[in-house]
């Protein structure tokens, strides 16, 4: 537990040289631990390797990912401690604890949350074996993080007000006086900027600048997030809308139905069209949990048969690993044509968000 | 009499002004501390960023742009929100509306609603609601009790002497309400703007689902767009900027010589309520549409949410369980945020000077910053300086009273300028102890209000997402993380009864805080005690 205070002290600096700041420091410690005392029970955090429990924050949502944790915690036996939060403000809140953080893995909804962690030096290289099971474009260069599931970029259309014949080969399509009034997107939503980003690598700077320009100039309908998009194509609100391919899978369930009796449609751009980029949901560990065998065998089982299943069927992402089952409405991941994009790169978004905040699609 | 007791009242008031009881003094700076603590962090994170990286976050279009949106909002929304609250607390508390006390209560409860729940609801209601005007709208609909609350109590509790007095010199009744009563009011109304307008300044649910460019909305999207904290935390100090500027706006509507505090002799009379005739049900219509779009919008989304979805939320136990902890983090962050507000609004009512009001004006300044900002900076305290309280209730309350500090500061300040000082020396001349006339005279006269205020903080505590997200202790969930964890993967059937139970427990201490300013008594019997 993490009040040992005699840990605690031995930690603070010059306790030795300083007995006023270090008295005045065990008073701290002493009232904390008294006020504590019964509160503590969610505090006790940091873990030894081996003791049976995890620390895990995860960016993901609880409704999604604690389904298959429980599953876990049940067959191995390791209590697994969930802290819940958005990915971009966990990657913030690890930022910030450095160190002394108490998580020993970090469950990300997005490749660029994993590289911006990694980049502050916080995660510790997996083993071999467990980058061996992920294809090379869907972990760290460095092996100090790797895919979990992949979810696609697509179009979300509704066949009544857009027929199928009319969809656009490419997103590029979109900046067509045609399209004027009718495209939503969710700029600030971390899926468009790794989508921002696959322009910029694909096609250059200038490309890419032209190109959001010209969405924002054709009355782009800019909505607040992914969900909101689907939604409001379904409704027949906007014709259609680019998003990750899982939402349809996601409302269609709140509705007690499946995806494919919903109005809304998913188009995947072909070719290796930048609309139709592949991201990852991933995992990497935390520096002083590198060696810890419980937090292995949670990487491993994410990266196994139940819980790549589990992803595929309740979540309608991609399964990573190979020979996990597709979901069931969306074409197999290794049929599609997508781009030639190193997620390596989205931890690097400064230029990505610079082009966003200048084409004046976000605040 | 010695001579020196002829200079005693002249040196009193003077080490009144500068050099305030040390006790209180003490605990007021220590107080502000933990409301300056973000700004502590705030400094040391834009301090590493550099000048240059500062220059160049903050030197662009975009920001002024902002900054001038933010506070374009701010103002539409205070003003607007500032006719409502005091137009209602007018009509329930000095005409023959029907009903006075069930509008009273309608009038208080927005303040239950998220501002979250609110824009969704409309967004799902009316097509293409969105922008400056609806976030507008939602905002003055969830902030009005804000002013209403205070002019309310205000009203109540004003001399009703004065304007009788105006009244027979032939004063017209709407003349006397502008020359007597409004110029009263001024604190109340003051106070009430300055926090609706620090709330639109900090207010990120709204604006963010009504898609209304605001700086907040920047601060946050700034968070999402490559998890760039440092950029985030540089664009936040312009929030503080934007804020002193409000607070030295307001300040200078203060007048110094100004008393708020009835020291007559003789009972509190019942006032003179205006007939309005026929014209009173139309008024009656007024405030029910008010309240509908308010409280009705909202509800009726919610239960055609339920009705539509098929997620379920979790079980009976767990349900109860994310009340309970919302009730108690809530009940914490509002005892420990009074405790705080106490002497910074004693010291202010007690000791006005400008030692006294320049601590009062500092708890004030980091009111605008979001909570995912304030959420930051107490982990970084967190981790930095009270490790062993970190991921506890403790720090998670401590949170709370870093981000509502104000709301209870103004509370107790408006109570406290009920009972001036000149009260307390007339109970030390009659040979009180200086406890004993704290607690005969000043304690019951300031208690209401400071209960009012508890109520007003707890109520907003139970509302709070991004910094509880950030703090509570792993896997403790609360009605709010529930009710986001639930709407963001579109379960919202599964939302629902969190949110519904979160309008309902946050109705009781909003009945209460009706009830505790006096508002729901029958006048002449209010419960300030004084008689």
């Amino acid at each position: 537990m993490r009040l040992g205070s005699a840990n605690f002290i031995a930690e603070l600096p010059n306790a030795k040289e300083n007995p006023v700041r270090a008295r005045s420091a065990l008073a701290t410690v002493v009232g904390a631990a008294l006020l504590t005392g019964t509160a503590a029970c969610g505090g006790e955090a940091a873990s030894e390797p081996g003791d049976k429990t995890i620390v895990l924050y995860s960016g993901r949502n609880e409704a999604l990912v604690k389904p298959v944790l429980d599953k876990f915690a049940q067959q191995t036996g390791i209590e697994i401690q969930v802290r819940y939060g958005t990915t971009a403000q966990m990657a913030a809140q690890l930022a910030e604890e450095g160190d002394r953080s108490p998580a020993e893995a970090f469950l990300a909804q997005d490749a660029g949350a994993l590289g911006a962690v990694n980049k502050k030096g916080l995660f510790a290289a997996l083993p071999a074996e467990v980058t061996a099971k992920v294809p090379a474009k869907y972990r760290a260069r460095d092996g100090k993080w790797v895919g979990v599931t992949a979810r696609s970029r697509v179009l979300v259309y509704n066949p009544n007000l857009v027929a199928k014949e009319d969809l656009p080969a490419s997103v590029f399509d979109l900046t067509d006086p045609k399209w004027k009034g009718k495209v939503a997107i969710a700029p600030t939503n971390a899926s468009f900027q790794a989508f921002v980003t696959a322009v910029r690598v694909q096609h250059g700077e200038q490309k890419a600048k032209e190109y959001f320009a010209g969405l924002k100039a054709n009355d782009v309908q800019i909505r607040e997030n992914n969900i909101a998009i689907v939604e409001d194509v379904d409704a027949g609100k906007v014709p259609v809308g680019l998003v990750n391919h899982y939402y349809l899978g996601e409302i269609a369930k709140e509705r007690g139905t499946t995806p494919e009796k919903l109005t809304a449609k998913l188009h995947f751009f072909p070719d290796g069209d930048s609309g139709a980029m592949v991201n990852v949901s991933g995992i990497g560990v935390l520096n002083r949990s590198g060696a810890d065998p419980d937090v292995r065998t949670l990487v491993d089982y994410l990266l196994g048969a139940e819980a790549q299943t589990y992803f595929a069927q309740q979540t309608y992402e991609y399964p990573i690993v190979a020979g996990a089952p597709a979901p069931a409405y969306v074409p197999p991941l290794d049929e599609l044509k997508v781009p030639a994009i190193d997620l390596n790169d989205l931890g690097t978004l400064e230029a990505s968000i610079a082009l966003i905040k200048a084409t004046g699609l976000t605040p | 009499m010695r001579p020196e007791a002829l200079a005693a009242p002249a040196l009193r008031r003077f080490k009144r002004r500068w050099a305030p009881q040390p006790f209180l003094l003490t605990a007021a700076a220590l107080a502000l501390l933990v409301a300056l603590l973000p700004l502590g962090y705030l400094l040391i994170r834009t301090g590493e960023a550099g000048a240059d990286r500062v220059a160049t976050e903050l030197l662009t279009p975009r920001v002024g742009w902002l900054a001038a949106r933010s506070m374009g909002l701010a103002a539409v929304v205070t003003v607007a929100g500032s006719v409502l609250g005091v137009g209602t607390a007018f009509l329930v508390t000095r005409t023959d509306l029907p009903a006075p006390r069930m509008f009273t209560v309608l009038a208080a409860l927005p303040l239950a609603v998220p501002t979250y729940i609110a824009a969704f609801a409309w967004l799902s209601s009316v097509d293409g609601f969105a922008g400056f005007w609806a976030s507008a709208l939602v905002l003055t609909l969830c902030c009005y009790p804000y002013t209403f609350l205070p002019v309310a109590a205000a009203l109540r509790r004003a001399d009703a002497a004065q304007e009788e007095v105006a009244r027979s010199l032939g004063d017209h009744p709407w003349r006397t309400f502008r020359s007597v009563t409004l110029p009263q009011l001024r604190p109340a109304v003051a106070g009430g703007a300055l926090l609706v307008a620090l709330y639109v300044l900090s207010d990120f649910g709204a604006v963010a689902l009504l898609r209304t460019d605001t700086f907040t909305r920047a601060v946050f999207t700034a968070f999402d767009l490559g998890f760039d904290r440092t950029g985030a935390l540089v664009l936040s100090t312009v929030l503080v900027a934007l804020t002193t500027i409000l607070l030295v706006g307001e300040s200078l509507t203060r007048r110094h010589d100004a008393r708020y505090a009835r020291v007559g002799a003789g009972a509190r009379r019942p006032h003179v309520r205006i007939r309005l005739g026929r014209g009173r049900w139309v008024v009656a219509l007024v405030l029910t549409g008010v309240s509908g779009l308010a409280l009705g919008v909202p509800a009726l989304n919610l239960l055609r949410r339920l009705a539509a979805g098929v997620s379920r939320p979790g079980s009976l136990p767990e349900i109860a369980a994310a009340a309970g902890n919302s009730l108690t983090v809530a009940a914490a962050g509002a005892a420990l945020t009074m405790l705080l507000a106490l002497p910074i609004g004693l010291l202010a009512a007690r000791a006005p000077g400008p030692v006294a009001a320049t601590i009062e004006r500092l708890s004030y300044l980091t009111h605008a910053l979001p909570g995912v900002v304030i959420g930051l900076s107490l982990v970084f305290f967190g981790v930095h300086v009270a490790y062993p309280l970190y991921q506890t209730r403790w720090l998670l309350t401590l949170a709370y009273a870093a981000l509502f500090l104000p709301l209870a500061v103004a509370a107790v300040s408006a109570a406290a300028a009920q009972a001036p000082p000149v009260l307390d020396d007339v109970a030390r001349s009659l040979g009180r102890s200086p406890l004993r006339a704290f607690t005969s005279v000043t304690a019951p006269l300031v208690a209401p209000g400071i209960a009012a205020g508890a109520a007003l903080v707890f109520l907003t505590c139970m509302k709070e997402l991004p910094a509880t997200l950030l703090l509570r202790p792993t896997g403790m969930d609360t009605l709010a993380t529930e009710l986001w964890t639930h709407t963001t993967v579109t379960a919202y059937a599964a939302a629902a009864p969190y949110a519904a139970l979160l309008v309902l427990l946050s109705a009781i201490p909003t009945w209460f805080l009706a009830a505790r300013t006096g508002l729901l008594g029958p006048e002449g019997q209010d419960s300030e005690g004084w008689r």
